[in-house]
């Protein structure tokens, strides 16, 4: 019998008195990969961010490795991928410097880094692609390198469990394989994931579980479904353009 | 040259030139997390404190310390709870700290000629004593700010990581807000209240057009502090000018001068090695 890593026990989150989440149990175990989807809006995210505390959750419970989320002290057991990096305020940083941010939920703030942490943080370099472009500030890289980054700083940390908030969301496809193949290789190791998604694409084999959330509450639990409509055809490939035309008729009448 | 024979003006270049190394390197922490203009509101109440000092007969530096750390974690608190009204809270302390510091200093015995030395600098009447308070703050300021880096880095860049990190994001943005008073009150000898945030920003604004990672920009930035303190105050000796104010130029010229290199190095670099155009991504869909 293998432990839960993530237990959540009828949890509401709520923004503003709006109610988000109503009444959600979740279990994720040791060496699953669970996908949640559902459609924009659904408080698929929310539930996430609720797991890892960035969120009050009203009512319920979250717990992290058999300890209650308040009590939840050892944050180096888990790596965290955002959906984007922020913009920083325009002060550059390398690639390299963002995953050695990685490190810091082991290292600690007061202690310099040492090997462990450069090779940790090679290591992720390679893992997601990036060794070549360690140097490179990561405003020069396209969407899909930076949501990479972001992968190899959550890998940099030799986490026990990803969660993952719509790592392929305006990836391009090459990135998608490259994410995909990481994550089967974190697996492979023995590694649990959460992850959000709106399309599985590539991620589809990787897989174990999916959670369906249909307005605050879990509409399916189990196999991942098969696409509906359109997404169901053969040959779809549902990749995400990385800006939208602009609307006809902004500067004319 | 004669002129830095004088202890005046001795002490006068080095109070500048460890505000010129320790401004910028708290101020890349403010940049990054758009707060760049921070230390402007910070000076604003640093005044009121300021006037309190001179009215209540204290150590006008030391009340300053006090009344700007206070404001700084009241923004501090603001900021970190996100709301809309965030930005007129911001300026009711801002005018707030200015009227409340013109105020109390008029109500003082104090002349304009104090109100002024705190309001644009006067560099040339720092005492020993000044001094000290100035290289050990400012000795202070830039341990932490270079020790604390990857912490201080990852909590700028992406709060919400640094917090799954488990990282103390609260105490560590505490630790900016009270860094952020400290350098103010100490840069408001050297530059005066309204030009703090210069000290703190146009360094590094300076130094990111060129640099390409945190570290390089945080070090070029600090050389950069530190060589427009001690131009600027070189000039004001010579030229018998404001410190203050040419300090800030002197940083501000650096800024236009590295701006136009670059974008004729850009020019340079562009017509003298055509290289291959950039290579396009492969197709995402077909169109037919």
């Amino acid at each position: 019998m293998t432990s839960p890593v993530i237990t959540v026990e009828h949890g509401v989150v709520g923004y503003d008195g709006r109610p988000v989440l109503r009444d959600i149990s979740l279990t994720v175990t040791a060496g699953e990969v669970v996908a949640i989807l559902g459609a924009n809006g659904s408080g698929k995210s929310t539930l996430i961010r609720a797991v890892l505390g960035l969120v009050p959750i009203s009512a319920g419970s979250v717990t992290l490795f058999d300890r209650p989320l308040r009590r939840f002290r050892q944050w180096a057991r888990i790596g965290y991928v955002p959906q984007r990096l922020g913009a920083g305020g325009g002060v550059p940083a390398t690639v390299r410097e963002v995953v050695a941010s990685g490190r810091l939920a082991r290292r600690g703030v007061l202690r310099p880094p040492g090997r462990a942490d450069r090779s940790a943080v090679d290591a992720a370099l390679r893992a997601v692609g990036l060794a070549d472009r360690a140097g490179d500030p990561v405003s020069t890289l396209s969407g899909g390198q930076q949501q990479r980054t972001l992968i190899a700083r959550a890998l940099a940390g030799q986490p026990e469990l990803l969660v993952l908030d719509e790592p392929t969301a305006g990836v391009d496809a090459a990135s998608q394989e490259a994410f995909a193949g990481a994550l089967r290789d974190f697996v492979a190791d023995g590694g649990t994931v959460l992850l959000v998604a709106h399309e599985l694409g590539p991620l589809r084999p990787v897989i174990s579980r999916a959670v369906v959330v249909h307005e605050g509450r879990i509409a399916h639990d189990g196999a991942v479904p098969d696409p509906a409509g359109h997404h169901a055809e053969p040959d779809h490939d549902h990749v995400h353009p990385h800006c939208y035309d602009e609307p006809a008729g902004l500067w004319s009448n | 040259m004669e002129l830095f024979q004088y202890p005046y003006m001795q002490r006068a270049l080095i109070g500048a030139l460890v505000i010129g190394l320790a401004a910028p390197a708290l101020g890349i922490y403010l940049v990054q997390r758009r707060l760049a203009l921070i230390g402007d509101g910070v000076g604003h109440v640093a005044l009121t404190g300021v006037g309190a000092g001179l009215l209540l007969n204290r150590s006008p530096v030391l009340v300053a310390v006090i009344a700007a750390t206070i404001g700084a974690i009241a923004i501090e608190i603001v900021r970190s709870r996100g709301r809309t009204s965030g930005d007129l809270a911001l300026a009711l302390l801002f005018y707030g700290g200015i009227a409340g510091g013109v105020l109390l200093v008029g109500l003082s015995d104090a002349t304009s000629a104090n109100l002024n030395a705190y309001l644009f600098g006067s560099l040339t009447t720092i005492s020993p004593a000044d001094l000290t308070t100035i290289a050990v703050l400012g000795a202070a300021i830039l341990v932490t700010m270079i020790a604390l880096r990857p912490a201080l880095f990852a909590v700028s860049h992406d709060e919400e990581y640094a917090q799954v990190s488990g990282l103390p994001v609260r105490t560590l943005n505490l630790l900016i807000a009270v860094a952020t008073a400290v350098t103010v009150t100490i840069a408001m000898r050297a530059v005066g209240v309204l030009l703090i945030s210069a000290l703190m920003v146009v360094p590094v604004a300076t130094a990111q057009q060129v640099t390409r990672g945190f570290r390089s920009t945080m070090a070029a930035a600090m050389a950069l502090g530190f060589f427009a303190a001690g131009t600027g105050v070189w000039v004001a000796a010579t030229a018998d000018t404001a410190p203050g104010a040419s300090v800030v130029l002197v940083a501000i010229a650096s800024f236009l001068v590295v701006a136009v290199a670059g974008a004729v190095w850009r020019v340079v670099r562009r017509r003298t090695a055509p290289t291959a155009a950039p290579t396009p991504e492969p197709h995402e869909v077909v169109l037919s």
